[in-house]
């Protein structure tokens, strides 16, 4: 029988998830914050459990909202993981669906294709990408309703049985929640994701390039960094998920580079170092900097 | 199949055993979908032995990961057919293997009368034997 805090983290394993989630994932503080909270209210109550003392199964529904390549579906999938060590769910994967994974075509074409999809996430989380779309407002005969519906009945009485996050843009599931206030305050956990600062950004990069095993030389970080700080001020600008393009289009100018010099030995260093050149030649550095 | 001392028709696996319970069910799902199977709800009136294929409640149910979904559909089953025979059946759709891998019983009606078997005398001395289930002389919606 487990009697400390340290004796069921030793057991499941939890500390060693947290910490590759503090690790892994740049910024995100608030979030990180919730998810150490939640993995402590777990793990004190199967000690509790443990003592025969009430434990009541709390309710982990969540929604993640925050703008485009802020890590809503990464942190998902790790929350799954996390959620399965602290004996939660009981299998642990991650379901991921959109509008079109819910909502049927025609009448009665809803209700089975929710419940298939709900089956599948059983045991585990479901994550709905864009939850918004389900709603919508401006149809009156839309079938998204239907599957909210479907949803908010299972969420109500399976919660042993699946874990559902809803993600999307912030303001957007705002008013979504506006619209369907059930859905709302079944939803124990609204964890907002805050935009990542530039030197965060710079941080994510660099991690990204080791995982592609690049690298960038000292002059390159310094333009990288400059490169940002324009890429950030510009239109549809998505955190992440912008800066790993970004390090796509590097590579590709970096191939065509080395590709050029066709007499010459390529190093292991050649190949896999990002040069200053690489970054400059991007369209961010044609317009002025004045934004 | 032909005598039916227990009144119990005894078919697929498990059925010398107790009626499982939904926990023990949810085990044998748990164990098939471990080993990559499609679990379907069936259910009949007609429990012959020949009676191979029974009526589907809904699809099979690909892609699981957890007892959880079957045993739902189970429960909706046994709520729409609660005098009827259901049963989970398995299906293993590896390539040449495509068949159904486990089947079992999870409700069975209060009453089990069983089968008469019946004689008919043919050509000469010959006899051909045949089974009926004394349910199944009345009409479908009387029969359990």
């Amino acid at each position: 029988m487990a009697a400390s805090v340290a004796d069921v983290l030793a057991s499941s394993q939890v500390e060693s998830v947290l910490d590759e989630l503090d690790r892994e994932l740049i910024g995100l503080v608030p979030v990180k914050q919730r998810i150490r909270d939640i993995a402590a209210l777990l793990v004190i109550d199967k000690l509790r459990r443990d003592l025969d003392l009430q434990a009541h199964r709390p309710s982990l529904h969540m929604s993640f909202t925050g703008n485009p390549g802020t890590g809503k579906t990464t942190v998902a999938m790790r929350m799954a993981q996390i959620l399965h060590r602290l004996d939660y769910v009981r299998k642990g994967h991650l379901v991921a669906v959109t509008r079109d994974d819910l909502v049927g075509q025609y009448i009665g074409h809803t209700a089975p294709k929710t419940k298939d999809v709900l089956k599948k996430a059983m045991g585990g989380v479901l994550f709905i990408d864009e939850a918004y779309y389900l709603y919508r407002p401006e149809n009156e005969r839309d079938y998204g309703q239907e599957a909210i519906e479907i949803l908010l009945q299972v969420m109500e009485n399976q919660r042993d049985d699946l874990v559902v996050i809803l993600a999307g843009y912030g303001d957007r599931m705002e008013t979504f929640f506006r619209s369907n206030p059930g859905l709302s305050s079944r939803i124990a956990h609204h964890l907002a994701f805050p935009d990542y600062r530039p030197e965060e950004l710079l941080d994510i990069g660099e991690r990204m390039l080791e995982g592609m095993n690049y690298r960038f030389d000292d002059e390159a970080r310094e333009v990288f960094a400059h490169y940002l700080a324009r890429r950030v001020a510009q239109p549809h600008f998505a955190n992440a998920r912008s800066v790993r393009n970004a390090l796509d289009r590097m590579r590709l100018r970096q191939a065509s580079r080395l590709f050029a010099q066709r007499e010459r030995a390529m190093t292991r260093t050649d190949l896999t170092t990002i040069v200053a050149a690489d970054i400059r030649a991007s369209r961010v550095f044609e317009t002025p900097a004045t934004a | 199949m032909m005598t039916n001392p227990a009144r119990r028709i005894t078919q697929g696996q498990f059925s010398f055993l107790p009626d499982l319970d939904d926990v023990e069910i949810g085990q044998q799902i748990d164990y098939g979908l471990r080993k990559g199977f499609a679990w379907s709800v069936e259910y009949t009136d007609d429990p012959h032995p020949r009676n191979t294929y029974w009526e589907m409640h809904g699809m099979p149910m690909f892609d699981l990961s957890d007892a959880a979904g079957v045993l739902q559909e189970v429960r909706e089953c046994r709520r729409a057919f609660p005098g009827h025979y259901i049963r989970l059946v398995a299906f293993d759709s590896t390539r040449g293997i495509e068949s159904v891998a486990m089947s079992f019983i999870v409700q069975r009606p209060a009453d089990e009368p069983g089968f008469r078997l019946l004689r008919q005398e043919g050509p000469g001395r010959s006899m051909r034997y045949t089974v009926q289930g004394y349910a199944a002389d009345r009409p479908e919606s009387q029969r359990y």
